[in-house]
């Protein structure tokens, strides 16, 4: 599977996950569905980023990095936003949030593939 | 009056029975192989200074009709220019009249050897892929091998794999049916090799186990892609009951494909090589395969062994995401 595509669908489905996780906190509960649809966009994103890094930079530790870098910075984007009480939950978003960048750049590096349809001869 | 040595007699015997290339570009090495019509010898190219397999009748052909088959076979090869055929770089006539062919030397193992090595199952279809793609090249081009089998095919050192010994091909017409000026008289030929499995005389030609029904029975003139197809499947169904754990079935899957390409009958085949490969191509990706219809639950387990990788770094995810929530709450 292209490297872009893998690192989309991975991305979308930990995404999923990570927004579900809300359920857990109650303060935040109502919100589910926002946060569901807002974390897998950012997934999505975080996965189309780090493929097409992955399909230009062929070295699995950089991958991780970028990985981790893209899913904190998305993270924080997000976490930056506070509830409607006004508290910030910085740790609880962006430790998930790199942890999706990190397993998807792992992922993108080790299992998509770079290969580009062969071309006929003109 | 002094006794030659055996050890003088016998080089005095191979000497005299080299074929003399004084008039040819080649010097032989070294004598590698016997087949039914010639022999094969490693042979210096003095021209451009590399090796060569030379394959050279074994005696001067006084009916022309050994000569004719060989040089059919060099015509052959010339016509399949292909990665996984042999190529053949030349031919031509010695002083003694016996008829002769250049053509690559193919420094490996051949596949039957290499099997009984114990390779891995992934490694063994994705040679049988290459096979299958040189066969169906040689099916465009309208000929059929008709003696295709492990012994025949040769994996070189850098994993190339090589479709070898014509010697019984033969050349379809657009319809189908036989191109009588590339057929070799059937009646009056016949293959005789060292091994066991041997061709038989008459009108059959091939080996037994891996000639399809309608060429045992010498049906000529029915015979088809279909029967290198069956001979392909032969090969496979080789490939995965030889060298490996013996405790351990084949995948159902590829054992489907095998039993479809070795059907009796010629019309449940499949209809091409490239059928064929495509399909184990399909197995080795994870796809569904032509031959083996699924139900919901080999479907789902197809799909998750397919994604194992991805399905173990969500439920990773989803661990470590747990402790974190543990850890968050407390």
């Amino acid at each position: 599977m292209n490297k872009i595509v893998y690192g989309l669908i991975l991305g979308g489905i930990l995404g999923i996950f990570d927004g579900l996780t809300a359920w857990f906190t109650p303060a935040v509960r109502s919100q589910l569905l926002m946060i569901v649809v807002g974390s897998t966009i950012k997934g999505i994103i975080a996965g189309v980023l780090i493929g097409f890094f992955a399909k230009k930079v062929n070295s699995l530790p950089l991958g991780i990095l970028f990985g981790l870098a893209v899913g904190l910075a998305l993270a924080f984007a997000v976490a930056a936003m506070p509830d409607p009480t006004g508290n910030h939950y910085y740790f609880q978003i962006m430790l998930p949030g790199g942890l999706v960048g990190l397993i998807v750049g792992y992922a993108t590096q080790r299992y998509g593939s770079s290969i580009a349809p062969a071309r006929t001869q003109s | 009056m002094s006794w030659l040595s055996d050890d003088a007699i016998f080089r005095l015997q191979t000497a005299t029975a080299l074929p003399d290339l004084s008039a040819t570009r080649y010097r032989i090495v070294e004598r590698i192989a016997s087949g039914g019509m010639g022999t094969v010898y490693l042979a210096e190219d003095s021209v451009l200074g590399r090796r060569v397999a030379l394959k050279i009748l074994d005696v001067p052909d006084t009916s022309g009709e050994l000569a004719a088959r060989l040089l059919r076979e060099a015509k052959i090869l010339a016509r399949l220019e292909h990665p996984g055929i042999i190529p053949v770089h030349g031919a031509g006539t010695l002083a003694d009249g016996r008829v002769f062919y250049a053509m690559k030397l193919v420094e490996g193992q051949r596949l039957d050897e290499l099997v009984s090595r114990g390779e891995s199952l992934p490694h063994r279809l994705r040679l049988f892929q290459r096979v299958c793609d040189a066969v169906a090249f040689a099916h465009a081009r309208k000929i059929l091998h008709r003696d295709l089998k492990p012994e025949n095919i040769m994996v070189g050192p850098f994993g190339e794999v090589l479709v070898m010994d014509w010697g019984i091909a033969k050349s379809l017409r657009g319809g189908g049916s036989l191109d009588a000026a590339m057929e070799p008289n059937e009646g009056s030929l016949a293959r005789d090799t060292s091994d066991s499995a041997i061709t038989a005389h008459g009108a059959i030609l091939g080996t037994p186990g891996y000639m399809a029904p309608e060429q045992e029975r010498g049906e000529v003139g029915s015979l088809d892609e279909r029967s290198d197809v069956y001979s392909l499947g032969a090969i496979l169904q080789y490939l995965l009951k030889t060298g490996l754990d013996s405790s351990a079935n084949a995948p159902r899957p590829l054992a489907a494909i095998a039993r479809k390409a070795m059907a009796s009958n010629p019309a449940d085949r499949y209809t091409s090589a490239g059928e064929l490969g495509l399909d184990v191509a399909r197995y080795l990706d994870g796809l569904p395969v032509s031959a083996y219809p699924e139900n919901i639950w080999r479907r789902a387990a197809r799909w998750a062994v397919r994604y194992r990788v991805a399905i173990v770094l969500v439920l990773t995810y989803l661990i470590i995401r747990a402790l974190l929530l543990l850890w968050f709450r407390r």
